[in-house]
């Protein structure tokens, strides 16, 4: 081959290459991508049945029961307009607490059951997921940081 | 007193960094030779002021001095010594302090580095260096002031986040910064030939060894932050695709490319405008990392702020540099054409496909971390990325790259055969397969398939990488840094192939209620929990759980996971209790009180996993060791070297 030829078919080599791999992240990224979901947005209908989506919000008060001696726990994910009944079977995250933001993985059951398989909680105590923030649509509802101690 | 001093020291580093870079880059190109004089001492200048400001704000914090806003909020009277020292870059303002602070030591050392080249050259290399200082100084004062007073001054601190109260987190950060702003230091080199108009391979022999340790160091900085996910987060996993980690890992990606790309200029006088669009983007990930992390746009665990000002800075001073660095290369990189060849199969072209492979991944990773953000801003819907995209589409080009480096390393430069070289790496080829059968079918026992394939390819590298050093020995050949250097990192890597694929096929996990005398059976060891007791440290308290680990009825070790809670923020923290083996580590974290007597565990047993971290300690030192290698030491400002010149087989 000429220098010329064997530059070409470099060329068209990676060329070729970078869009094989292009194609394959693509269709990658569309089979793994999450969404997130307030719970207006569930009550709506936004959320795909069947598919894993992530699932944010604040615990409300009150409502994280656990079956006594076992992993199991139930609790409600609200944005102070509507709620989400979650199922959880595992270790939650040391940052889980009522009254406090969590985005869940997981999907929707036909019963408006969320199970989800992962919980994750924020942080620190003045950080909000910014999606969780922003989907709490009543100013007034929304927790103000903790008093400096 | 000292907060003031220290603002007063910041103030004079700024403006003392305008005076660096206006002398080293406007000298040179008015031709006013004498302004050259007054580089160095901006320079030195410049370096004390910040290394000023730096110590004062280090003085604060040893001294509880509460009237701080900083301190106040990232130290406590009850915080030990050394965590007060590390507490100057636990949040936003101070590690931005930090970043400066290691840019002036690098500056420093490239100051004295560019002593022996001409003295244009040097300029300009220590002008633009102060420009990104200048940048980052500006931006400190104008939106992430440390030093700003409280008033009145509180009583007490606020403490420092729990999570950072660890020893491998309070080196992370200088480590990963040092690698970081190590990158600047090509980033000027290219500029400065840029600007130059003129890249011979002198240059690329005076940018590697620079290269080669900013590169360690985001090594050591990233296995360090990876480590300590680990044993602290309390989910046992070692890498999570966050975008803060992959915001430190695609300069990573792109630093090897340039390694192995400086190599071939270096060496051919060949991809020198590939070499400097290489350094351009190494540098611009850097910044784009710190852009990432410190604006808060990205949901993570290191997004300390979330102030927009702070984020139009950024992304304001990242329009300027990357904007102003591509520009001089679109305009300057055509002027700096190669007039060499290479064959198909020469070690050049093994180089190349390394480079376009490292580069594809970096794409993919960059791709991901920045989708929610583009997503988000274009109202298509809040969605996120997870291992599930990032695994696949990283490894495509990952493992072919391994072949190629197995093969690559054995190649000539220039000529296309492989000749007499090919049988070892035939044959080391075989007996990595045959490694890889038994550990799949023999050790482990079952799960074929991507194990059985990164297995091979692991030991293949390993095996591959070995015959030529051995070689050397047995012919009693002299051996430069820069192969032992090399030798040790490829061999590193396979290392760490084989210890990834053990970790991600083998690892057994289980999520576990247990009451007090219960024994769990996991992965053919038996975790009986006896239950827990108080425990009370310096600044906090808690409890920890007693399980005593058995295998076979024969007591293997006694672990302590620990719940702890923070006094001061009263927040709670998992201490995972973690048992290495030579071939695995056992993994306890204690969860929370279930009622009933019982508590939830979770109990890991993950093989190999230590292989990780000492593969990426092996590479860094490679890098370091190749980094020392005497030929760059004697790179002298030869103006021209002959192309073909210094030819061995080093890469």
């Amino acid at each position: 081959m000429t220098p010329r030829r064997r530059r070409l078919v470099l060329v068209l080599g990676i060329v070729a290459g970078v869009a094989i791999a292009g194609a394959l992240a693509l269709q990658a990224f569309r089979e793994n991508v999450m969404f997130f979901f307030d719970p207006t947005q569930i009550a709506n209908g936004e959320a795909p049945s069947g598919e894993r989506f992530r699932l944010g919000g604040m615990v409300e008060k009150g409502s994280v029961v656990r079956q006594p001696g076992s992993l199991d726990v139930q609790f409600v994910v609200t944005d102070f307009q509507r709620t989400v009944p979650v199922r959880y079977r595992g270790v939650l995250p040391d940052l889980f607490r009522e009254g406090q933001g969590v985005v869940a993985h997981g999907r929707l059951g036909p019963d408006g059951v969320f199970t989800a398989d992962e919980v994750l909680a924020k942080h620190d105590e003045n950080y909000m997921p910014p999606e969780v923030h922003r989907s709490l649509k009543t100013p007034a509802a929304a927790p103000t940081p903790a008093p400096e101690g | 007193m000292l907060p003031e001093l220290g603002q007063f020291a910041l103030i004079l580093a700024l403006l003392l960094a305008a005076l660096q870079a206006f002398f080293g880059l406007a000298a040179p190109a008015l031709g006013r030779d004498r302004w050259l004089a007054a580089v160095m001492p901006a320079t030195a200048g410049q370096a004390v002021m910040v290394g000023t400001a730096f110590a004062c704000l280090v003085a604060s914090f040893v001294r509880f001095d509460f009237s701080v806003a900083y301190v106040a909020e990232n130290s406590n009277s009850a915080l030990p010594l050394a965590y007060r020292v590390a507490a100057v870059w636990g949040a936003h303002e101070g590690s931005l302090l930090l970043w400066i602070t290691l840019l002036a030591v690098w500056t420093v050392a490239v100051a004295f580095g560019v002593a022996r080249l001409p003295a244009r050259f040097g300029a300009r290399v220590l002008g633009v260096l102060g420009l990104v200082s200048f940048g980052f100084i500006l931006f400190t004062l104008a939106t992430s002031n440390p030093f700003l007073r409280l008033d009145p001054p509180v009583p007490d601190g606020r403490d420092l986040n729990p999570l950072l109260q660890d020893p491998a987190l309070a080196l992370h950060p200088p480590l990963l910064y040092t690698g970081y702003v190590g990158f600047a230091v090509a980033f000027a080199f290219a500029i400065a030939a840029m600007l130059e108009g003129r890249l011979d391979q002198t240059w690329a022999k005076w940018t590697r060894p620079w290269t080669l340790a900013a590169w360690a160091f985001l090594t050591c900085g990233i296995a360090l932050g990876s480590w300590w996910a680990y044993y602290e987060l309390g989910w046992g996993g070692y890498w999570f695709w966050d975008p803060v980690e992959n915001a430190s890992f695609m300069p990573w990606l792109i630093g090897t490319a340039l390694i192995h790309s400086l190599a071939v200029t270096d060496k051919r006088g060949l991809f020198k405008s590939w070499t400097l669009l290489l350094a351009i983007i190494a540098f611009s990930l850097s910044l784009l990392g710190t852009f990432l992390v410190r604006s808060g746009v990205l949901v993570s665990v290191h997004s300390f702020a979330a102030d927009p000002a702070r984020g139009v800075f950024i992304l304001a001073f990242l329009v300027i540099m990357i904007g102003g660095a591509l520009s001089l290369y679109a305009w300057r990189a055509p002027l700096l054409r190669s007039n060499a060849g290479f064959e198909f199969a020469s070690r050049e072209s093994f180089l190349l496909f390394n480079n376009i492979l490292l580069v594809i991944a970096a794409a993919t990773v960059f791709g991901g971390t920045l989708a929610p953000l583009i997503s988000d801003t274009l109202g298509l819907g809040t969605l996120s990325v997870g291992p599930q995209y990032f695994n696949p589409t990283f490894l495509l080009p990952m493992l072919p790259l391994i072949a190629l480096v197995a093969i690559g390393m054995h190649a000539n430069w220039k000529r296309g055969r492989l000749g007499e070289r090919g049988r070892p790496v035939i044959v080391a080829g075989l007996m990595a397969l045959a490694i890889a059968i038994a550990l799949v079918f023999g050790y482990y026992a079952g799960r074929p398939g991507l194990a059985l394939v990164s297995f091979a390819l692991g030991a293949w590298l390993v095996l591959s990488s070995l015959f030529d050093p051995l070689d050397r020995l047995r012919r009693g050949l002299s051996m430069p840094r820069a192969i032992i250097g090399m030798t040790l990192a490829h061999v590193a890597v396979g290392v760490f192939v084989i210890a990834v694929t053990a970790v991600e096929t083998y690892t057994v996990e289980q999520d576990i209620a247990m009451a007090r005398g219960e024994t769990a059976h996991v992965g053919g060891f038996d975790f009986r929990f006896d239950g827990v007791d108080a425990i009370d440290g310096p600044n906090y308290d808690g409890v920890h759980g007693v399980v005593q680990v058995t295998r076979d009825g024969t007591p293997v070790v006694t672990m302590h996971p620990e719940k702890r809670r923070y006094l001061v923020q009263q927040s709670v923290m998992t201490e995972a209790a973690i048992a290495s083996q030579a071939g695995r580590d056992l993994f306890v974290a204690l969860g929370e009180d279930l009622g009933a007597g019982r508590w939830s565990l979770r109990i890991q047993i993950r093989p190999l996993i230590n292989y990780v971290w000492l593969a990426a300690a092996l590479m860094a030192l490679g890098g370091a060791i190749a980094a020392s290698d005497r030929r760059y030491r004697h790179a002298r400002a030869a103006a021209a070297v002959p192309a073909n010149a210094g030819q061995g087989s080093t890469a």
